[in-house]
């Protein structure tokens, strides 16, 4: 057992350190979630990318580093260690790219990976419909098949798509075979937010930006080589996308213990011994969170996979991020109310508990696939 | 960068865990806090045979680590942490036969002063014994000393981590039976494991202990404070105690029932070795400056 870097994780370390020094805007940029700020970001991506950051873990053919696990870590504490801006292009590289990876054939990993690692197209996701939040599986969007134009049209309503304002092309499940029960009959579409038939109308967050989307499908064609993965299989395939959002890649350790060294730092400039604990508690939980996710990685690295471990983390993640903001704000007093940089993290940590999984989902997963706990009996079905 | 225990490591851990599991701890543990020692006696000295009082000489504190989780998990009675952790770093070397000590203010009574072959207080031995106290964990003999003493910093941070990972095993061992329980207990025409506010409770204390887990090993690695590990083990045993109890009803709140061994012990052990109030405040001074 031992936490040493090597002399090559060590010297990926300081060229990413040196470089993120060098190149993170002074200013932080206006929110991911404005027209502006969705600009400013992909101009960032693209600096990114321009000097092979932006994507790390990929290979080197698709303007990555072929970064390890190990690697990744590294270069994502050094990322929000130096305060660097939100990925507006997360969907894309970390949600859907290991799904092309996996499923994609050559053909879309060629025309779908090199945009999404520049930040030239930005994706949203498209899974939740106003009937099908936790139960997604009951989805009722529908595919159905055009033989004659060789593609699918696509019908129905996605709500709370992320990015979906401002973002180029989107992926979801549509039902593909109305007979079919719930998870079977599922496929999983590619297609671009501008395409005739779709309509984009994005919703306030509590925050007042935009940063999410109804998506109105009336008959939009989608030609098959824009599925991904077979026809019917979609909930599988989709699936690997939920692993990673639960688990490693979505929320990396750097972001918390950065966050947690700034609030240690606040409380440094107000130290009101009344909030104490909460400023310990958070610190802890960070390193925590660091010391776990490098039991992960060595799990990972030797062969393992997240499992029904990615919602132990998801809860664990979510309410540590919603804790450590609001002990930032009981420091700032009567000034919390008053629009920061801590209150920017704060309404943003307050989705946490609710996407990629409500934490009742999770508790239900980690109490079944972990503790082997009864399933509870469902609910009469449509 | 491993941080998985290697092969030695998993193999200590399991010939550890078959000495217990094949020693009936419960009895030991019942036996000792009645006042009879043999039963008790008999499983220190296996345990010495298999090394565990000479790992904070001889090995890593990943390995007492390792030692005091199982030790916890088995509610094995006796003061460990004195003669397997403090003692021998405190000392510089291995200790004959049991010993114990107290260290005021974090440590006010010498444990199972009556069963040990010689109390200190801090690293000066010859401490006159007085009266005993009573402690809520039957096994925990506590006893006044008079004598005077200095904390050796290194032995409290190591007696600190091995009370930390006592905890772990503790909270474990409690999870796994409220597991068992609530998947055999039937009320309403079901498992009461089946209901989420059952699920839910206990998957809390899943996650409270994962995250416990890295803390303690990490700072057997020096990666963070042995504080920092002692306060993130009590407050995931605790829960584990809370709701171990509150799933299993009223059985679970007899003394008959031996999940009262581990309710009492992870009450006592919450404060043992520096409270969380005194670690969250060590850290918090660490870390402010």
């Amino acid at each position: 057992m031992d936490l040493q870097l090597s002399d090559d994780e060590l010297a990926f370390q300081t060229e990413a350190r040196e470089w993120l020094a060098a190149h993170v805007p002074a200013e932080p940029l206006p929110s991911l979630d404005t027209a502006e700020g969705f600009v400013a970001h992909q101009e960032w991506e693209r600096q990114l990318a321009d000097a092979r950051w932006s994507v790390v873990s990929w290979p080197t053919s698709y303007s990555g580093r072929e970064a390890s696990l190990v690697e990744w870590v590294v270069f994502e504490e050094e990322y929000y260690r130096a305060g660097a801006p939100g990925r507006v292009s997360q969907n894309g590289i970390f949600l859907l790219a290991p799904i092309i990876f996996d499923h994609g054939t050559p053909e879309q990993q060629d025309r779908f990976l090199p945009t999404m690692a520049t930040g030239e197209r930005i994706w949203a996701q498209c899974w939740s419909e106003p009937e099908a939040g936790s139960d997604l599986a009951s989805l009722r969007s529908t595919a159905r098949r055009d033989d004659e134009r060789g593609g699918w049209v696509l019908n129905g309503q996605k709500t709370w798509s992320s990015r979906a304002s401002f973002a180029h092309w989107g992926f979801g499940l549509f039902r593909s075979d109305p007979d079919a029960q719930r998870h079977a009959g599922l496929t999983y579409f590619l297609f671009p937010l501008d395409a005739d038939g779709i309509t984009v109308r994005p919703i306030a967050q509590l925050d007042g930006e935009a940063g999410f989307a109804e998506v109105f499908f009336e008959d939009v064609f989608v030609p098959d080589s824009d599925v991904l993965g077979a026809p019917g299989d979609g909930w599988r395939v989709a699936m690997s996308t939920a692993g990673n959002e639960r688990g490693l890649s979505l929320r990396s350790p750097g972001r918390f213990c950065a966050a947690a060294d700034r609030l240690v730092e606040l409380y440094g400039e107000r130290p009101d011994p009344a909030f104490a604990d909460g400023v310990v508690d958070a610190w802890i939980k960070a390193q925590a969170y660091r010391l776990y996710t490098w039991g992960t990685v060595t799990r990972l690295a030797a062969g393992g996979d997240m499992g029904a471990a990615g919602s132990v983390n998801k809860v664990f993640w979510s309410e540590l991020d919603i804790a450590l903001h609001e002990t930032a704000l009981d420091l700032l007093g009567p000034e919390a109310e008053v629009g920061s940089r801590w209150l920017d993290g704060y309404t943003f940590s307050l989705s946490g508990p609710i996407y990629a999984g409500t934490n009742e989902i999770q508790r239900n997963i980690v109490a079944e696939r972990i503790l082997g706990l009864p399933r509870e009996p469902k609910g009469a079905q449509r | 960068m491993r941080f998985v225990l290697d092969e030695d490591q998993r193999d200590f851990a399991a010939a550890l865990e078959s000495l217990l599991a094949a020693s009936d701890t419960v009895a030991v543990a019942r036996a000792w806090a009645d006042g009879d020692h043999e039963p008790g006696r008999k499983l220190w000295g296996r345990l010495a045979e298999l090394g565990v009082t000479s790992l904070a000489t001889e090995a890593t504190p990943v390995e007492v680590a390792l030692a005091f989780e199982a030790l916890g998990r088995y509610a094995v009675p006796g003061p460990w942490v004195e003669s397997a952790a403090y003692l021998p770093t405190a000392l510089g070397r291995e200790v004959d036969g049991i010993a114990t000590l107290a260290l005021p203010p974090h440590v006010p009574y010498a444990l199972d002063a009556d069963v040990a072959d010689e109390v200190y207080v801090g690293s000066t031995p010859g401490a006159e014994v007085g009266d005993r106290v009573t402690s809520v964990d039957r096994t925990r003999h506590l006893f006044r000393v008079t004598g005077d003493g200095e904390t050796h910093d290194d032995a409290f941070d190591l007696a600190v981590l091995a009370t930390s990972a006592q905890l772990l095993g503790a909270g474990e061992r409690v999870l796994a039976d409220a597991v068992t329980y609530v998947k055999q207990r039937k009320q309403f025409g079901r498992e009461i494991g089946s209901y989420q506010a059952i699920k839910h409770a206990l998957a809390d204390v899943r996650i409270a202990l994962d995250f416990a887990r890295p803390l303690v090993f990490g700072a057997a690695l020096g990666e963070v404070p042995a504080s920092a590990a002692k306060v993130a083990a009590g407050d995931a045993a605790y829960l584990a105690s809370r709701t171990g109890l509150q799933v299993h009803g009223a059985i679970g709140y007899t003394q008959e029932f031996d999940l009262s061994l581990w309710l009492t012990k992870i009450r006592a052990l919450v404060t043992a070795w520096g409270t969380p109030a005194f670690h969250r405040a060590r850290l918090l001074d660490g870390l402010v400056g």
